[in-house]
């Protein structure tokens, strides 16, 4: 029903297309992720955040260019890989230059195939795909392509800091895996796999597991398997539903090691985990929030919360990709041709108020930032998540993380 | 060997809850011939309630009185809805009870959002019961073992022992007959219907805590429900029950080991292909037990739909 509504309404849009093109324009951008299903409150928060972010940082400031204003446009793609080519489609007719998407790298890798393929042959409504959360390395390797842009960490980066300090850990004698059952769930567990042994040769991987992403109810028995294999601590990279469900059973049936996670924070997460969580799960990620990096952080933290008391800012690289997008716009002096938007996001560098400073590698459109390594806590929290009391507290940073790692990727330049 | 014991004990777990949804579906189904495609949208609405009762009043008035909530919609439901649509035949029920898990499902999202609701095991119960090599059992699992057992137990009873049970059964199966006895078969069929709903709606306030209250947990249950009932024979309170306890253990242990394939075949005389990488049955080969866990029910009720149409227990044979 909702599809014949677009379709109906692109088909009116097209008809008047012709009569509005005289007028300055919204600058729309597309955000095609879940907006139901079980992963509908990861998808629905960061929807939030983008039209925050945008009304926020751009259109009350002036906007950009002669006073164009950032349009967030939700799409509901139902994580589903075929359900977001259509709604890809159904953005490109409305006249949508930017794609942003994050929520699962299956996704994620279907859309940066269909973008190239369109932009080869459609040179007159080129897109960009600005990735914000898609962490399959593929991406910015042997899958890389000029339109797209990665702002968060990849799924490697983000194990090299995380096993930096596992390393360090000297009572960590085994670790277990476990993902969900996709591009990113096999890769988390690969990095970590190659990672841990060339850092930690000691350690003993004690299981390697991946579920089926958004379909387990009950995750009891992968807890039972966690437990009984003695391991000393958790490695995963889930999200949404699958986070919460696998960590609360391993807490609840008498794991007590650590769990290292990328996505155990807001959504509704921390509430859930609350007091059970506390100083056992870790994550990394991009962006301080407790402390805070900056005062500008904490005015628009503040300010995001009086107008979502019951949100969370957790993506803030939500806010980077706004305010580079925004930048690339202003420097190119257009945001029609999306080459030269593009060549300009290419080797940028952004003070990001979210600490440090951003640089986005023109080599393979991965964007270099520091991570963090926090910890699921209530003590020193300025900023909770979910009006919890609980929050993230940053226990130590890894400067322009993997700024030198290698890629795979051969840009090809239009 | 352990670790046997605690898988029966989570299965248990998983089967009984399963249960505590079939039971009321099958009563349904078998009374009114509709399948309640929004019966696990009551689960959830047992969840939500009991959620925001336990906000105000703790964790016991709401199993308390979030199933009777439940329960009343869902009579409600069935006077004012089902029994309207009921005259125009099956396929508008059905489109009618699919339109409404679609409703519920909006509706809580735009009542509590999107995101998961902190619905916690209350403190009393929040301890690990004991401990089997490492694995604790939480009370909380105990507690949801005597609960569904509980219920199970007073659903045969009155169903087998009481003079409604047997009003019940008769009208399940000659509603006729017993509307010209004298009594008033619809109200049976709302109060059926109402029972029905509030025994998922005690499944959602129990299973809340453990699974997560999200908008999404109708959905992840619905389908397996539908395959319980078929398996334990449309009507059948111990086919119900056996099918539900049946699902549980299977996927718990097919999920706690891993079992692979190549074993398998290989235990069954069917040799490995010397260059597995270049052969069309790759995946096959390469499957383990907790990937195909999910869809073992769903092969299951292919065999039983084949070989025994009625279901394990089911006595209906057209």
């Amino acid at each position: 029903m909702k599809n014949i509504t677009k379709l109906g309404a692109v088909s009116a849009l097209s008809l008047v297309i012709g009569a509005s093109a005289a007028f300055a324009e919204n600058i729309k951008i597309a955000f095609i992720d879940p907006l139901s299903g079980p992963f509908a409150s990861t998808g629905t928060n960061g929807l939030h955040q983008f039209e925050f972010a945008a009304d926020y940082m751009i259109n009350e400031k002036g906007g950009v260019l002669d006073g164009d204003m950032f349009e967030v446009v939700g799409f509901d793609n139902k994580t589903s890989p075929k359900e977001s080519l259509i709604q890809l489609q159904v953005a490109i007719d409305q006249g949508v230059r930017f794609i942003v998407q994050g929520n699962s790298s299956g996704v994620a890798n279907a859309l940066t195939e269909a973008i190239e393929k369109h932009n080869n042959r459609n040179p007159d409504s080129r897109v960009l795909f600005l990735n914000y959360a898609a962490v399959d390395p593929a991406l910015t390797n042997e899958k890389c392509n000029f339109w797209h842009f990665r702002f968060d960490a990849n799924a490697d980066i983000k194990m090299h800091a995380l096993t930096d300090v596992i390393a360090k850990e000297e009572g960590i004698k085994k670790v277990y895996l476990i993902g969900q059952d996709y591009s990113f769930g096999k890769a988390v567990a690969a990095a970590a796999e190659s990672m841990l042994g060339a850092k930690r040769p000691d350690i003993e991987i004690v299981g390697n597991e991946l579920h089926p992403i958004g379909k387990v109810k009950d995750f009891t028995p992968y807890a039972r398997k966690v437990i009984s294999s003695e391991a000393d601590a958790v490695i995963t990279g889930n999200w949404g539903a699958d986070m919460l469900g696998l960590g609360k059973s391993i807490i609840e049936n008498g794991f007590t090691g650590p769990i290292y996670t990328y996505y155990a924070a807001g959504s509704g997460i921390t509430a859930a985990f609350g007091e059970s969580g506390k100083g056992r799960i870790r994550l990394i990620s991009q962006g301080g929030i407790n402390p805070i990096a900056s005062e500008e952080a904490r005015t628009l933290y503040n300010a995001f919360k009086e107008k979502y008391p019951d949100g969370n800012i957790d993506q803030s690289r939500i806010f980077n990709t706004i305010g580079m997008l925004a930048q690339a716009i202003n420097e190119a002096g257009t945001a029609d041709d999306v080459v030269a938007v593009a060549s300009k996001l290419e080797g940028m560098k952004y003070p990001s108020m979210w600490g440090g400073e951003l640089y986005m590698r023109p080599q393979d459109h991965q964007l270099i930032q520091d991570m963090n390594i926090s910890v699921h806590t209530d003590e020193n929290i300025e900023f909770d998540y979910d009006n919890s009391g609980f929050g993230v507290l940053t226990e130590s940073t890894v400067v322009n993380a993997s700024m030198d790692s290698a890629t795979t990727c051969e840009m090809k330049r239009p | 060997m352990d670790l046997v014991l605690v898988n029966l004990i989570d299965g248990l777990v998983t089967g009984l809850l399963l249960f505590m949804l079939s039971a009321g579906l099958t009563l349904i189904f078998s009374m009114m011939g509709v399948l309640n495609f929004a019966h696990a949208s009551f689960y959830m609405l047992g969840a939500y309630f009991a959620y925001q009762i336990s906000i105000a009043l703790g964790f016991w008035m709401g199993l308390l009185i979030a199933p009777l909530i439940v329960g009343v919609l869902g009579a409600g439901v069935e006077r004012y809805g089902l029994r309207r649509v009921h005259q125009y035949g099956h396929v508008p029920e059905l489109i009618f009870t699919f339109g409404l898990a679609l409703l519920i499902e909006e509706l809580v999202q735009f009542i509590w959002g999107k995101n998961q609701m902190p619905y916690s095991v209350p403190d009393v119960l929040n301890f690990t019961a004991f401990a089997i090599s490492g694995n604790s059992i939480p009370a909380y699992k105990i507690f949801m073992i005597f609960i569904s057992v509980g219920i199970f137990l007073g659903l045969l009873y009155v169903l087998t022992k009481t003079r409604v049970g047997m009003i019940i059964q008769a009208a399940l199966s000659y509603p006729r007959t017993v509307e010209a006895l004298g009594h008033n078969v619809p109200l049976i069929f709302m109060g059926v219907f109402g029972v029905g709903t509030a025994l998922a709606g005690v499944a959602g306030v129990i299973a809340g805590p453990v699974l997560g209250t999200f908008p999404g947990m109708a959905f992840v249950l619905g389908s397996i429900v539908f395959v319980t009932i078929v398996i334990g024979g449309l009507g059948s309170l111990w086919g119900a029950l056996v099918a539900s306890l049946l699902i549980g253990w299977i996927t718990t242990f097919a999920k706690s080991y891993n079992i692979e394939m190549e074993n398998i075949l290989n235990a069954i005389g069917i040799s490995t292909p010397e260059d597995l990488s270049e052969s069309v049955f790759r995946d096959f080969w390469s499957l383990t037990s907790p990937q195909i866990a999910d869809i073992l029910p769903y092969i299951l009720m292919v065999l039983i739909l084949i070989f025994r149409p009625a279901g394990l227990f089911g006595k209906r044979i057209s």
